[in-house]
């Protein structure tokens, strides 16, 4: 079977720079997926979302969505960043219903039922990551957490097959953080969308992914291909068993291989 | 006596009037100025209620020009600005030639102005609406220019349009730099009105005061600027009220101060 999401051979040069961010990648992501990429600053791990996306596009190979080409935007893609970027004039609720305006269906029905059906849902998608009653509060009314909290609801409001997810935790303190790993988790067991998450946050990684793509310094390219099967749903116990921290220092290592062989070939 | 921090704010707004006008008057009755230099407060005030039926046509001339350039102007302001605001090559093309207009020194417009359409109301408008229309233009393409650039992707992953964005994002968040530039415009609207009036005109405040001081009726001069000042403050306060209402999302920390 063909993967869901397939890069092949893609490199990728901002325009005007001499910089190489992304070569010659291949990946292959099954429907489903929830994979993790890791890496050092810099590596061209948000230059993968956005390529998938369809926002950028790639110097040399192809990208391809669901056995297409991606050649522009993509459509209902939903996107988390680290910044969770509320629009400071619409309450929460309106804040995660912002999807329902642009994609069809939704769009089509926005009017008629932003009021009663869609209010509903958001309040529904709002009440799983323990923001229930806060949706008619304004966003400067909420911390830190509570907005990445709303950001993900914004991203999954439409139910996409595609997920992206650019260090959606990385502001975030520990405590929230390892918090909001497990609503994610269950936010993707319920609806096993294919999720693409960024991050530089090893236990992160090694928590929520069922695959974990490492990637070197720039130019970014993948340094490994890792299966992570502990069970699920995984609780954050487990990120203390022997086998759980075997792996994170292993990657970790393989990190602080790939940036030795940086510093001596500078 | 107890008073809340905006009542406080509301009375010292006064008393700073009442202190200057105090001063001024005591200025010139200590260093005995002469009337045709520095007519008193006092004076001036019991000439602008004296003279007030003769000058309100002459105000409301003003208002009404002032009014209708600064409309314009504004309008023109917004189409422009979010054109060259939700491009960056029109940002970059156009900016310098803005820049150049607003530089030319509005007094020298007015002339070519008259030239084109004779004397009277329509340079008064033409004046205030090209004087008002930069700081709209400027303030709209930099609330449009710097939209997130994150909200933006997420957008887009969407499948949103460039419509979509600027409907949802782009104009919304604009709208406090808009009330702000509305407020410079409205003050400026009425310098490029008064200005018009003075060159090539034979009604309004500024004709009106062109005229007294051709008469050493200094006096009626300074009753020109009050009513000026106070149809400036009138609707400057105007537009802060609808700013507040429209744009209150902005103003949380004022909200927050007073309490």
């Amino acid at each position: 079977m063909a993967a869901y999401i397939e890069l092949d051979n893609v490199s990728l040069r901002y325009p005007g720079g001499d910089v190489l961010a992304l070569d010659a990648t291949d990946m292959a992501i099954g429907e489903g997926d929830f994979v993790a990429i890791v890496g050092p600053s810099g590596c061209g791990k948000s230059t993968i979302l956005k390529l998938v996306s369809g926002l950028i596009h790639a110097t040399t190979g192809n990208v391809s969505v669901g056995q297409r080409e991606v050649r522009g935007p993509s459509k209902g893609v939903g996107m988390a960043f680290q910044n969770p970027t509320m629009l400071p004039w619409l309450t929460i609720r309106e804040n995660v219903m912002l999807p329902l305006k642009i994609v069809e269906p939704f769009r089509h029905e926005y009017a008629a039922k932003k009021k009663t059906e869609f209010a509903e849902r958001a309040e529904a998608l709002l009440k799983k990551v323990g923001l229930a009653g806060f949706g008619d509060k304004r966003p400067w009314q909420l911390s830190g957490g509570m907005l990445q909290r709303a950001s993900l609801c914004r991203a999954l409001i439409h139910e996409p097959r595609l997920l992206l997810l650019d260090e959606p935790f990385g502001a975030l303190d520990q405590f929230t953080r390892e918090e909001l790993w497990s609503i994610m988790q269950s936010l993707w067991m319920d609806g096993k969308p294919t999720v693409i998450l960024v991050t530089h946050d090893l236990r992160e990684a090694c928590y929520l992914g069922t695959r974990i793509y490492m990637m070197s310094a720039r130019p970014g390219r993948i340094l490994e291909i890792r299966d992570v099967d502990f069970a699920r749903p995984r609780t954050l116990q487990m990120t203390f068993a022997p086998e759980f921290t075997a792996l994170v220092q292993h990657l970790r290592m393989q990190i602080a291989d790939s940036r030795g062989t940086v510093v001596e070939a500078a | 006596m107890k008073m809340s921090p905006k009542a406080r704010q509301r009375f010292l707004s006064v008393m700073s009037v009442v202190a200057l006008f105090l001063i001024w008057e005591l200025v010139c009755r200590a260093f005995g100025i002469s009337d045709l230099v520095l007519p008193k407060p006092g004076q001036v005030i019991k000439v602008l209620i004296e003279r007030l039926p003769a000058l309100m046509p002459h105000a409301t001339q003003t208002l009404f020009t002032t009014t209708v350039g600064f409309a314009l102007g504004v309008l023109a302001g917004i189409v422009i600005g979010v054109v060259i605001g939700s491009s960056k090559l029109a940002y970059d093309v156009a900016y310098p030639l803005l820049v150049g207009f607003s530089s030319i020194p509005k007094v020298a417009v007015v002339p070519i102005f008259v030239v084109w359409f004779g004397a009277g109301t329509v340079p008064a408008i033409l004046t205030s609406m090209v004087i008002s229309v930069f700081p709209v233009v400027v303030n709209v393409a930099t609330g449009l220019a710097t939209t997130e650039p994150e909200l933006e992707d997420v957008l887009r992953a969407l499948g949103a349009t460039k419509r979509d964005i600027l409907w949802n994002v782009g104009l919304p968040r604009t709208m406090p730099y808009l009330f702000a530039s509305l407020k410079i415009a409205i003050t400026l609207a009425f310098v490029g009105t008064v200005l018009s009036e003075t060159v090539a005109a034979n009604r309004g405040i500024g004709n009106v005061m062109m005229i007294a001081s051709g008469n050493f009726d200094v006096a009626l001069v300074f009753a020109g600027l009050f009513i000026l000042a106070i149809l400036g403050v009138a609707l400057y306060a105007i537009f802060s009220f609808i700013e507040l209402k429209v744009t209150g999302w902005a103003q949380r920390k004022t909200e927050f101060a007073m309490v």
